[in-house]
């Protein structure tokens, strides 16, 4: 086969990063070939390499990283070898990106519409009426609400799934060969991501575009590419056709992150209530957040509650905390209804709800050492210092699967699954019968993320604790859960058993939840894309 | 979550309506500013009236002085009093010109300020023509070619020129190029009647020396704020646009970087109008700065009460202006949802 078939032939491509005073491989010698119009899906854990590899196959690098190797071919053009003149005039016209976090990457200063089309007029593809009613064209494809309007505002008067819809109109704008898809669904809520699902796909079928999408998520992947590479440590572990990966991947670590969706525990129903959450309204300010919410969390039992960014899910757990006070109702726990207010908490009700948050990375203070960050609470809840203090320090440091070498490291030496191990044995050691867990494994590799999911299951069983897990994952609700609460503006739409809130019939907001959930079927887009007609 | 807004004929403009609550914020800071300055005045050791009439004045001289003037009032009085003239345009008469002679050849306040306040406004307006379009365009140019020959030598250049005392780099300024080279004047002495061309080449030695004095901060200020914005997602989106490093920087970073740059400008124009003492002493510019200090020695109360007030309203009002730039250029603020 000759090169001419391939849009982008990328051949032994090597990127490099400076840290620690030296240029370490990211990416270690990656083939990749893309023909016209094919949509390459490039998945992988954070650290795979898979961003850098999508971003030097346009042949550019973030600061502090180069290509040190190898080359790649774009329509007769060697990106590695470019000039950077010669790349700018690819860049934003032949070659365009769509980048994770749209909110982040459109400059606030500018109105969308001044955006979209910069290119186009720039390189004088078009001029800038014909650029500007192409772009409305564009966002009425795109399914954006008020096409003609929606570019005269700024980013931040848009919202977030719309914005990522904007960019993927000003990425086509210059009906450019080959399109680089870097996340671009991973910031969005699961309802909002398959209407942009629905429209990036589209588009790229309606122009014929080639692209390579980027993403941690397998069920995401199979929707939109024809062809799977897997990466892992810089390096491809397998590439095969989508239907073909799905069905039988070839190698272990692929099989790997299918894992976490196989994960699974019977519910078991109980009586004994530790934590109730009765009639409960909450305020921030004038803007009321929370609707009358009752929740029951029976001792040693998980109670998920998921719903979309500003369902209330989080404030729920403030209002539990005491950090926010309920404007009315109660929070009872073992039967006696608890201080609204934080400072009137008691020790020991402070020690029996424990927390534990999202981004364990600042949850931390990163000048103390593990023994520090678990000591502490031991000290101020139980009295316990020096000799006994580290003992009890190091058992702890056990039950989480890690051991006392861990004892004098700082935060910033542990990775992210250990943070978050090292913030759970925080919460052990107050000894708590209630741990509000608020997503914390969302920012968590697939295969992380199920090792943190075991081990809470694992120390619920043998401590017999209540788990209120906040999360918009059903994929762990499904699961972790005994339970599952799904709340919606504020209220709770649905409450029971999670074999019940599961199977249909279902009220029609946890309907909508359920079924925007990617399934690793790869014709689950096209069925909803087809239910819709 | 969306309040309800209420609209009407009354509803202003956001931007507007911060604007004018920030106005009020900083006529009740002049208000604090100014009892802190009478009262500071007041605890000014010595008594006025044997400052003012001498050693040699008998008992019931000073007696009467300070009845004329009103200084055996109690100090709350004296302050309504005084506040009062001020909000109404009146700053009072300077204590000096009562010699014991009897005859009164003293000036109003604002007889003996104006003048002065002319030739400050007017140096710090010189330099700030000067200083300001010269440390932006090092900063920009700068943040463009960072970590280049350029980039390091601006700023070792300005942080030397900010590291000398102003009376030095006044006196090297005045031995280069009024001594060695006589191209301008050493002393600069204005006259009202001048022509503006005359007062520029008369003032241009102290406005220099002012310009190296501030240049170099907001040089660095409006290289860091630049530079601290191209680590932003939007700044990589620019550039995988293909856009030139030129138009990353001016057209994609600049625009939102101009809050903390019109900050730090605000604070160095403040500086030039309140700070410039030592200057106008070594070049003899007659500007308000000597003259507060002269009226401190001689404790001609009103005159030092008036330059003050100026000073807290210079430095409010500058700083006023430096949040509404930070305001109109925030799309956040200026176009709400």
């Amino acid at each position: 086969m000759s090169n001419d078939d391939y849009l982008l032939d990328v051949r032994g491509l090597k990127v490099e990063g400076w840290a620690d005073e030296k240029w370490n491989p990211i990416v270690k010698g990656v083939d990749l070939q893309l023909k016209a119009g094919q949509v390459m899906g490039l998945i992988g854990e954070s650290g795979a390499g898979k961003s850098t590899l999508g971003l030097a196959a346009m042949g550019f690098t973030k600061d502090g990283c180069r290509i040190s190797g190898g080359s790649a071919m774009f329509d007769g053009i060697d990106l590695v070898k470019a000039t950077d003149e010669e790349k700018r005039r690819l860049w934003g016209t032949q070659l365009t990106y769509v980048a994770q976090s749209a909110a982040a990457s459109f400059n606030p200063a500018h109105r969308l519409v001044e955006q979209t089309v910069a290119t186009t007029v720039r390189e004088g593809i078009s001029p800038m009426s014909a650029a500007v009613a192409d772009a409305k064209e564009l966002y009425a494809a795109l399914q954006l609400p008020n096409p003609e309007t929606i570019g005269e505002r700024y980013p931040h008067q848009v919202s977030g799934g719309q914005l990522q819809r904007v960019m993927t109109a000003m990425a086509m704008a210059p009906r450019p060969k080959l399109i680089v898809f870097d996340e671009p669904t991973t910031a969005l809520d699961v309802t909002t991501q398959v209407e942009v699902l629905l429209s990036m796909r589209k588009a790229v079928r309606d122009f014929n575009t080639a692209a390579i999408y980027i993403t941690h998520d397998l069920a995401v992947v199979a929707q939109m590419a024809d062809v799977i590479k897997v990466l892992r440590y810089g390096e491809e572990v397998e590439e095969a056709e989508t239907r073909q990966m799905l069905a039988e991947p070839k190698e272990d670590y692929t099989r790997s992150l299918w894992s976490v969706r196989m994960l699974g525990k019977e519910p078991k129903a109980s009586d004994d209530i530790v934590l109730e959450i009765d009639g409960v309204d909450a305020a921030y300010g004038a803007v009321k957040v929370l609707h009358d919410v009752s929740i029951k969390l029976p001792r040693g039992r998980t109670v998920s509650i998921v719903g979309e960014s500003g369902s209330g899910k989080s404030t729920t757990a403030r209002v539990v905390t005491g950090l926010l006070p309920p404007s009315k109702g109660e929070v009872r726990f073992n039967g006696t209804a608890l201080p609204a207010q934080l400072g009137q908490r008691n020790k020991d009700v402070l020690r029996k709800i424990q927390m534990i948050y999202q981004m364990a990375d600042t949850a931390m203070n990163p000048r103390q050492t593990v023994g520090e960050i678990i000591g502490r609470p031991l000290e101020f809840y139980h009295g316990l210092k020096g000799r006994a203090q580290e003992k009890r320090v190091i058992e702890l440091l056990e039950e989480i699967d890690l051991n006392e070498d861990f004892y004098d490291r700082l935060p910033s030496e542990l990775s992210g699954g250990q943070k978050q191990r090292i913030c759970i044995a925080r919460a052990l050691a107050a000894d708590p019968e209630v741990i509000i867990c608020d997503e914390v494994t969302s920012a968590l590799d697939q295969i992380v993320q199920e090792g943190i999911l075991k081990l809470l299951m694992r120390l619920q069983k043998e401590k017999d604790i209540a788990y209120m897990f906040i999360t918009h994952d059903i994929a762990t609700v499904a699961a972790i859960s005994d339970e599952i609460v799904v709340m919606n503006q504020g209220k709770v739409v649905e409450q029971g058993s999670k074999t019940e809130v599961l199977a249909p019939p279902h009220p029609e907001y946890t309907q909508l939840l359920l079924s925007s959930v990617p399934e690793m079927d790869p014709d689950w887009l096209t069925r909803i894309e087809e239910q819709r007609v | 979550m969306r309040t309800a807004r209420v609209e009407g004929p009354l509803s202003l403009h956001p931007v507007l309506a911060t604007i004018l609550k920030r106005l009020g914020l900083g006529l009740i800071t002049l208000f604090f500013v100014s009892i802190i300055i009478f009262s500071s005045i007041n605890l000014l050791p010595g008594d006025f009236g044997e400052a003012v009439l001498g050693q040699a004045a008998t008992e019931e001289t000073v007696a009467a002085f300070r009845r004329e003037l009103g200084l055996d009032q109690p100090a709350v009085v004296r302050y309504f009093d005084w506040i009062g003239g001020v909000v109404q345009g009146d700053l009072g008469t300077s204590f000096s010109g009562r010699a014991s002679s009897g005859i009164d050849r003293s000036r109003s306040v604002a007889e003996l300020i104006g003048p002065r306040l002319e030739n400050t406004l007017f140096l710090a307006a010189l330099t700030a023509v000067i200083a300001v379009p010269l440390a932006l365009f090092l900063g920009i140019t700068a943040a463009l070619w960072r970590n280049t020959w350029y980039d390091k030598s601006a700023s070792v250049t300005t942080l030397t020129t900010i590291s000398f005392p102003e009376f030095f780099v006044a006196y090297i300024l005045i031995l280069l190029l009024g001594t060695l080279w006589p191209v301008f004047p050493s002393l600069a002495n204005v006259q009202e009647d001048m022509t503006l061309g005359q007062r520029v080449y008369a003032s241009i030695l102290p406005a220099l020396t002012l310009t190296l004095v501030i240049v170099a901060h907001m040089m660095r200020m409006t290289r860091a704020a630049i530079i601290n914005l191209l680590a932003s997602p939007y700044i990589e989106m620019a550039r995988l646009k293909g856009e030139s490093p030129r138009r990353v920087i001016l057209k994609h970073a600049l625009p939102n970087a101009w809050a903390p740059i019109a900050t730090v400008i605000a604070f160095n124009l403040a500086y030039l109008v309140v700070g410039v003492v030592v200057v106008e002493v070594v070049f003899v510019y007659p500007g308000v700065g000597q003259l507060m200090v002269d009226a401190v020695s001689s404790r001609d109360i009103p005159v030092v009460q008036a330059c003050a007030l100026f000073f807290a309203s210079a430095y409010i009002l500058l700083n006023l202006l430096a949040d509404v730039i930070g305001i109109v250029t925030n799309p956040r603020l200026l176009h709400p949802k």
